[in-house]
């Protein structure tokens, strides 16, 4: 393409049928071709910063603290067949619907993962309560970095559930997660 | 012979309306281009598949990264314009009792983030560049429980603009306990509605 831009260094036409076209005057050709250049190299350059400067933000809302005067309300009663309870540890999720314990262990894989435990048990409780029933609630481990913490509210976006609450986790829970880890090094 | 005579026909394409529209939007993104502030704390954030822009004014953002062992982590505040800036230093000289001059004023309104205890500010504000880029590599805002100023910093950027919204930016190897920590932080100032910068990740098709 560039080479047929620069029309000066190309052989003077021969006159055959080009008689009208001929100029008796040589009109100067610019070869413009490394302007273009430079310009496209500037555009791409200034596409791919406009598009990258522009940070996301996921709104992210928390439960207020229990001060003294909240001791005396009861929390909010809830059905346990319409929980289910994730304890995020780094890059793991170990998860146990309603009240029995008996954990499970899943992953942030997109196929396989928490989103698939999450919808299957979503529903299995619509069938059983209609829809936008489910409650998750979120457990971060200690040793969860801040990206399984965006992983999991990311999962809350992409399933779409609108019912989730972000809990400290209590001790008895941190027992529990040990104690399954030790039986599947055990396993193992 | 037909592709002979091909051949030495010199075609030249005009050029000028392709150049003409490449310019026109060269123009376009020039003007419209908003480089990033340079940051002082070095952060990898992590992906995810909010599209919600992060508003440009009124904001303040708490960095946070990971310390060196990995165990801890490092917590930066900004806040986005000058006026605000200094209206929160203001407000540590009357809390605190330091004073500041004219020319520590003006350099502190122009930094676009703070990771130092108060009681290092006027000296960390009296320091070359070069010094100070290598004092922000390890230094913090403390936010331990018994000595917590991040506190004081969101009490006084509130108080300076009210209209003032949050924004976590921390990287993505940053222990949660860290995290856990600042929103405790904002939890003690009643803040439960805050953000956390990301970047744009597709969003699976299920």
């Amino acid at each position: 393409m560039a080479a047929e831009v620069g029309g000066d260094s190309g052989a003077p036409k021969k006159g055959k049928k080009s008689g009208k076209a001929h100029k008796p005057k040589k009109r100067p050709r610019i070869d413009m071709t490394p302007m273009v250049d430079l310009g496209f190299l500037l555009l791409t350059f200034f596409v791919l910063t406009t598009t990258m400067s522009t940070p996301n933000t996921m709104p992210v809302v928390v439960p207020p603290k229990i001060t003294e005067k909240d001791k005396d309300v009861e929390p909010p009663k809830i059905s346990e067949d319409k929980v289910i309870t994730l304890l995020v540890s780094r890059g793991k999720i170990y998860y146990y619907a309603g009240l029995e314990k008996n954990l499970q262990v899943t992953d942030f894989s997109p196929k396989t993962g928490i989103r698939k435990t999450l919808l299957e048990r979503r529903a299995e409780i619509e069938a059983n309560y209609g829809k936008d029933e489910m409650i998750v609630i979120i457990k971060m481990m200690e040793d969860a970095q801040y990206r399984d913490f965006v992983d999991i509210l990311d999962e809350m976006a992409v399933i779409n559930q609108k019912k989730y609450a972000l809990v400290e986790i209590t001790p008895e829970e941190k027992d529990i997660v040990e104690e399954y880890r030790k039986t599947m090094e055990k396993t193992l | 012979m037909a592709k002979f005579k091909a051949k030495k026909q010199n075609i030249a394409i005009d050029m000028t309306p392709m150049v003409d529209l490449a310019f026109l939007l060269i123009t376009f993104f020039m003007l419209t281009v908003k480089f990033r502030a340079p940051e002082s704390l070095e952060v990898q954030v992590p992906s995810s598949i909010a599209d919600t822009p992060l508003p440009a004014q009124d904001i303040m953002v708490i960095s946070i990264a990971p310390d060196a062992t990995g165990k801890g982590g490092r917590v930066f505040f900004g806040v986005d314009s000058k006026h605000t800036r200094l209206a929160i230093l203001e407000k540590i000289q009357e809390r605190y009792g330091y004073e500041f001059d004219e020319q520590e004023k003006r350099l502190f309104s122009v930094l676009p983030e703070i990771g130092i205890p108060f009681s290092q500010l006027k000296s960390y504000l009296n320091t070359s560049e070069a010094e100070r880029k290598q004092v922000d590599k390890i230094s913090s805002i403390p936010i331990d429980s018994t000595n917590n100023e991040l506190k004081e910093w969101i009490l006084f950027a509130r108080y300076s603009n009210p209209k003032i919204r949050i924004a976590i930016r921390a990287d993505e190897k940053t222990p949660y306990p860290v995290i856990a920590r600042v929103i405790e932080t904002l939890k003690d100032q009643k803040v439960h509605r805050f953000n956390l910068i990301t970047t744009l990740e597709a969003q699976p098709k299920s």
